[in-house]
């Protein structure tokens, strides 16, 4: 990692300079105020904590700046935002670590972010509501019985916690140090048209069907649209995975096989890397069926054009986000950045996520800032009792609507797979494009 | 003293172009040239020197169906783009004869460049899609039944919006050239008898090859190295030499991209060298 230090040297000179060395100052003074002593906290000066600003890099809470102008003003310090890809992110958490104070991520990025050392560990006990986030995250576990339980990929629960506060190693059980908290996270699955596909959509299998030759498209993300296409050549019975999270090469040269052999046959109108380009395929007409995600799904429904978010038998594939803290965060900033935190989970970012459709890291939290009526239709499944609105006035749901799968639980229960990083990363890329180039 | 600061003079006057030479091109090269030999460990790069980046892509079977179309991406915006400047050019040149309306004709033929290259890509989907205006007056006009969705989403995509974007590239250095033919050797040509065929072959087109091959390096240069047309326009089912980079350094695979990036760096040099040496392009200059 050298060499990025010193183009960065060379590109931003003295700046770089002088931030290296305020790096190592506080460094050294990080057993002082280590988060293990909680008296650091009464001790921080509020005066001091106005002239801090936490830089977030991030494809979730970053992206969004009511959530930043809500923080700044219930917090008293500033946030800066950068919003940026799946992909950008884990470059610039891997390889520019001064650049960052806090990581807003998904999980599944964390195989491959965590072994670069730039992240440290989020001591658990400084988080008030720790033990109120839903177990999923924690143990694993849902309901019993629930098929998460048993979910297969990048579960956020197997990456969720280190073995130790300077350890790069997952711990299989939950200890005190953290590497994510979440605050964001949903099942994902098919979307459709049904006033072009004209019947319901049950089976993940349905995106090969030859009904839909040259109307289907896929998530042009490796990491993402690897699982989807699992999903659907396991329903098809057409392949079966020893575990589709991690798959060995044999595995990949077959599911690619597979889908080299369905775009050569015409049956992808196109692959989508980035949500507006869902929306657009759907909107237009030109994909009828596709991989989808659920915010996609209401954009397109906002714009008066039927879209279903389809509950498949096999399950869903789900993912979480959340955010980290920088290695180099330390003293006050490491103090701004738990409060933050605790304001996160404290609900409102909770209850403006959720009327967008992402679920709550503690939805008893969000309920508090949410309507009857808002909770009913997005957590319990009801039907809509008004007209649902999101966040930024924009009409979702007409009443008596209903959500597609249903409550929270049906649908988080039947998550049976994550979006995963595995052992054979590179060779899953570089399978990927074939399967683009082929 | 004098004398002393005279010898010193040109190369003091020369180096701040040194300067910015050296930093902006040959460092950011001569990095990529080293990283390639850098070893991927999954999640980083380490410094080493291993061949395993290039033999990764001499071996890979995707890396030859990559070029290949790359390549197929090139001579096709080659052609088209030279097909359509060079009656532009003509027309131009020869048959516009006030200097006023050449200017302001030459100006017309810029006036797309005044909006983005995204937005003149986007532009096209709306036209070609299943539902778009293409389809529309085909199905009107009865010339299909059904919505044709070879417009969009497909290699005719790509190489169209390419050709819209890249063609002022090749009216421009050819009607430079031939603004510059002597007025006079068509004359001499017509009064020995030459028919206006004739004084096409003979005369305009040797004379015009240079600016031909101007054009033809700035395609090539241009379309090698694309990858935002080719994803927009192909609805990312097509895949070029620069997206595959793309993908790569997206997967933080800095040194096989890095690897890649010099062997699409050599290929595009001799094909460039090939140019140069069928045709002097110094006497343009």
């Amino acid at each position: 990692m050298a060499q990025f230090t010193r183009r960065q040297l060379l590109r931003t000179g003295l700046a770089a300079g002088a931030l290296v060395t305020a790096t190592q100052c506080t460094r050294n003074q990080a057993p002082v105020g280590t988060p293990n002593n909680p008296a650091t906290g009464p001790t921080v000066n509020t005066n001091q904590i106005k002239d801090v600003t936490l830089r977030f890099i991030g494809t979730g809470v970053s992206q969004i700046n009511e959530i930043k102008q809500k923080a700044e003003e219930d917090l008293g310090f500033k946030l800066e935002m950068r919003a940026l890809s799946t992909e950008e992110n884990n470059q610039i958490a891997i390889t520019q670590p001064g650049q960052y104070d806090v990581f807003d991520g998904e999980y599944f990025s964390l195989p491959l972010v965590v072994p670069s050392g730039n992240l440290q560990a989020i001591d658990v006990s400084r988080i008030t509501d720790f033990d109120k986030i839903v177990p999923i995250f924690t143990t694993g576990e849902l309901t019993s019985g629930a098929k998460v339980n048993t979910s297969q990929g990048t579960k956020p629960s197997k990456v969720m916690f280190l073995t130790d506060q300077n350890s790069t190693e997952f711990a299989t059980e939950p200890t005190g140090w953290a590497t994510l908290i979440p605050f964001q996270y949903n099942a994902d699955t098919l979307g459709y048209r049904p006033d072009l596909v004209g019947r319901q959509i049950e089976s993940w299998g349905e995106l090969f069907n030859e009904e839909f030759r040259g109307k289907t498209s896929i998530l042009d993300i490796p990491s993402i649209g690897i699982m989807d296409a699992a999903m659907v050549a396991e329903a098809l019975g057409l392949m079966t995975f020893q575990d589709k999270g991690n798959m060995t090469r044999a595995e990949l040269d077959q599911i690619t096989a597979i889908l080299m052999e369905q775009k050569r046959a015409g049956q992808f109108r196109a692959f989508w890397k980035t949500f507006d380009e869902s929306v657009n395929l759907m909107a237009s007409g030109e994909v009828v069926l596709q991989s989808m995600w659920s915010p996609g799904v209401t954009a397109v429904k906002s714009q008066g054009i039927q879209c279903v978010y389809a509950p498949l038998r096999e399950g869903y594939r789900g993912w979480g986000g959340g955010i980290g803290f920088s290695k180099s965060l330390s003293g006050i900033e490491l103090d701004a950045a738990y409060e933050y935190i605790n304001w996160m989970l404290d609900g409102w970012v909770g209850a403006f996520l959720g009327r967008q459709g992402y679920y709550s890291a503690i939805p008893e939290n969000a309920k508090k800032y949410m309507s009857q009526a808002e909770w009913d239709f997005w957590y319990e499944g009801k039907a809509a009792s008004e007209d649902m609105i999101d966040p930024f006035g924009k009409k979702l749901e007409s009443k008596d609507a209903v959500r597609d799968g249903g409550s929270f639980e049906q649908r988080m229960s039947d998550v049976v797979v994550w979006n995963s990083v595995m052992d054979e990363q590179p060779y899953l890329v570089q399978k990927w494009n074939e399967f683009v180039a082929a | 003293m004098l004398k002393g600061w005279k010898s010193i003079e040109p190369y003091l006057l020369v180096t701040p172009q040194t300067l910015v030479f050296l930093l902006f091109l040959v460092f950011p090269i001569a990095t990529i040239f080293v990283v390639s030999f850098w070893e991927f460990t999954g999640y980083s790069m380490t410094p080493a020197f291993t061949l395993d980046n290039y033999i990764t892509i001499f071996r890979s079977p995707v890396s030859l169906a990559t070029y290949l179309n790359t390549f197929k991406f090139v001579g096709l915006v080659w052609f088209f783009t030279l097909i359509i400047a060079f009656p532009v050019s003509y027309f131009l040149a020869f048959h516009i004869t006030s200097l006023r309306w050449q200017i302001i004709l030459f100006l017309i033929c810029t006036i797309p460049f005044w909006t983005s290259n995204i937005i003149r890509m986007i532009s096209w989907i709306p036209f070609l899609g299943r539902e778009g205006l293409l389809n529309k007056l085909l199905i009107t006009l009865q010339i299909t039944q059904q919505p044709l969705d070879i417009f969009l989403f497909s290699n005719f995509a790509v190489v169209l919006a390419m050709v819209h974007l890249y063609t002022l590239f090749m009216i421009v250095p050819i009607f430079n050239s031939m603004m510059r033919i002597d007025r006079d050797l068509i004359a001499a040509a017509r009064d020995a008898g030459a028919s206006g065929f004739q004084v096409l072959k003979e005369v305009i087109v040797p004379l015009t090859i240079p600016g031909i091959a101007i054009g033809s390096i700035f395609i090539v240069t241009l379309v090698m190295g694309e990858f935002v047309t080719v994803r927009l326009m192909s609805g990312g089912q097509a895949a070029s030499v620069g997206s595959l980079i793309r993908n790569q350094i997206g997967s933080l695979q800095y040194p096989l991209a890095a690897a890649n990036a010099v062997v699409l760096l050599v290929i595009t040099l001799a094909i460039i060298m090939g140019i140069l040496r069928l045709v002097d392009i110094r006497k343009e200059l």
